[in-house]
């Protein structure tokens, strides 16, 4: 087996009395689109907090490309190749679709915070920034504030902002949810289009999205993994029928 | 705190809009000395330079407030460090601008930088009271140099010489030296509000976590904001110096302070020219108002919290409203 891209071992987060990631080990390899399910308040987001660095964990260790990132910043853990997409969207509202995008290609590249040059007018950033908007079908929409974008579309553009920033891996956090029928399709597709070439970390409760997508499903319930494996014996396995995909019939 | 989005700086129409604003203004200004030869009282003269150094300071606090999002409330200081600068080294012999500016930009850098880098670790009011105290700090800090002037002030002997001509001496230079500066301070800071380093600090001023998970370091982008938000105010209070003669702690009062807040507000927050047009707003309103009454203080506060609340945007929401070009 290749060497995880990501790897938690041991993972455990607390708020007050309540254990929201409870000894979480969990790996992701290069290419590999991992579902991570689970109730609503298991702990989903907590987790990817902690993977991305917005929280601490309170013990246990995040590797990252077999570096040990569990106490890196935020800026160092995306600079190092993690991206990362929010369950309440998260854009730059005043800027256009395409600066927002630009704001992800200038990350990467050389010189990132240089004080002369109108960065607006930056072929080197429009470029790739408008190359990533085709991909995700916003192409036309590249002159618009972003706050001014459907929900779904602002989907679509957080997913561009992140595969901008050529990340080792991607970590989706309900792109789903809130998204109308047919947006939600064409996101769908769009997951689809990336397989196999970004490692993908997906908390999704749309479980027919899940199943059609996903290599790996884990099940996250209570802040703990109930089971983990390929889609099908997931689905067959009794304790998450009973703790999680039963109550949905 | 923004009524108007300082992101839109980003879009290219009114961005070259109030381009237009600026350097039709510029061209206004440059003409004034004419305009005194041909009868205007002088006195318009003097307001006027006043007025643009001070514009020079709400400039440079646009970028961050407006800009960047940081409401710093010990602005100020900045001036102060200036004008110190200028003072002192006039005191030691030192009158020279080329070599007393740049120390005194350097010395407003160094107190940016330690002063900055402590006020970041906090937000929203934390921040201000920070700032504020910070302010303070070097408020007494002025009061307690008696070896130049402590509380009193110091005076100043002579003016500054640029590369050992007196220019400064003369109003009419000096006016033009400060119209320069104003124009120059305030493409710089254009320019820098839409370099890369510009569209991190707008972006920031939004949806810091954003801007974090994107690989930017929110806290030291600001902190070079600030450093330079800084310098610039530093320069603002090294003409100001040399334009009264004289310097005191009450140059870092935190009233001029918040002084400077108002001046933006009322030009409208993060659009550059709305900091000069409320630094002209706030000093002709000032010098109008202290003719009638000595009582104008508790006039012109009210006015201006009115005159804010109403026109949303500052002076220049209310014009492009106007005009009829409210970009939303
Ligand atoms: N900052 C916080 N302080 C205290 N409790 C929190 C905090 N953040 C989340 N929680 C609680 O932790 C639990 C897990 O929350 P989390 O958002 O991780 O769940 P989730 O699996 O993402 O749920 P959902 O599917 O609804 O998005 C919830 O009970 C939530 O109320
Ligand atoms: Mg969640």
């Amino acid at each position: 087996m290749t060497e995880p891209v990501l790897a938690l071992s041991g993972l455990r987060k607390r708020f007050g009395a309540l254990q929201v990631t409870d000894n979480v080990s969990l790996a992701l390899a290069p290419g590999e689109l991992h579902a991570l399910i689970g109730p609503n308040g298991a702990g989903k987001t907590t987790l990817v907090h902690q993977i991305s660095g917005m929280l601490k964990p309170d013990a246990g260790a995040i590797l990252f490309r077999g570096a040990d990132v569990t106490a890196l910043s935020p800026q160092r853990r995306a600079r190092a190749g993690l991206a990362r997409t929010f369950q309440i969207t998260s854009t730059i509202a005043s800027l256009s679709v395409l600066e927002n995008v630009a704001l992800s290609a200038q990350a990467r590249g050389p010189r990132p915070l240089a004080l002369f040059g109108d960065a607006a007018r930056d072929e080197a950033l429009n470029g790739p920034a408008r190359a990533a908007l085709e991909a995700v079908g916003l192409a036309g929409r590249a002159h618009v504030s972003a706050g001014r974008l459907s929900h779904g579309e602002k989907r679509a553009l957080e997913i561009a902002m992140a595969l901008t920033l050529e990340p080792a891996a991607i970590l989706l956090d309900e792109p789903l949810a809130g998204v109308g029928r047919e947006e939600g399709e064409r996101l769908i597709g769009l997951l689809r289009s990336l397989k196999g070439r970004y490692a993908m970390l997906l908390v999704e409760h749309d479980m027919d999205a899940v199943f059609a997508l996903a290599d790996t499903v884990t099940v996250l319930v209570y802040g703990a993994v109930i089971a983990t494996g390929d889609p099908a014996g997931v689905r067959a396995d009794k304790a998450v029928r009973e703790a999680y995909l039963g109550e949905e019939g | 705190m923004s009524a108007t989005p300082a992101g839109s700086l980003a879009d290219p129409a009114p961005r070259r809009a109030r381009l237009t604003v600026a350097v039709a203004l510029f061209g206004l200004l440059a003409v004034l000395p004419l305009a005194v030869q041909f009868g205007l009282p002088s006195h318009w003269l003097t307001l006027a330079t006043r007025a643009m150094i001070f514009a020079i300071a709400a400039l440079s606090l646009d970028l961050i407030l407006g800009v960047g999002g940081l409401v710093s409330f010990g602005h100020a200081a900045f001036i102060g460090i200036g004008a110190y600068g200028a003072g002192i080294l006039i005191a030691e012999g030192q009158g020279e601008a080329l070599i007393a500016l740049p120390l005194a930009i350097a010395a407003c850098a160094l107190f940016a930088a330690v002063t900055g880098a402590v006020s970041l670790r906090t937000k929203g009011v934390a921040f201000i009271m920070i700032t504020l105290a910070f302010g303070q700090m070097a408020y007494f800090l002025a009061q307690a140099l008696s070896a130049y002037g402590g509380d009193d002030g110091l005076t100043l002997q002579q003016r500054s010489t640029l590369a050992g001509w007196d220019v400064f001496a003369d109003r009419t230079h000096f006016f033009y030296i400060v119209l320069a500066t104003l124009a120059g301070c305030h493409f710089l800071i254009r320019a820098i509000v839409a370099s890369r380093f510009g569209r991190v600090l707008r972006a920031a001023r939004e949806n810091p976590v954003r801007v974090a998970v994107t690989g930017y370091d929110v806290d030291r982008v600001r902190l070079i904001a600030y450093v330079i938000s800084g310098m610039i105010a530093g320069v603002s209070g090294f003409l100001l110096a040399n334009q009264t003669e004289f310097v005191s702690p009450a140059f870092m009062s935190w009233q001029r302070s918040g002084e400077l807040i108002f001046m933006v507000v009322l030009g409208g927050v993060g659009t550059l020219h709305g900091a000069i047009i409320g630094a002209f707003a706030f000093l002709v309103a000032e010098d109008v108002l202290s003719g009638w009454t000595e009582h104008w203080k508790a006039i012109f506060g009210p006015l201006i919290v009115l005159f804010v609340l109403m026109t949303r945007g500052g002076i220049d929401g209310l014009l492009r409203r106007l005009g009829g070009r409210g970009d939303d």
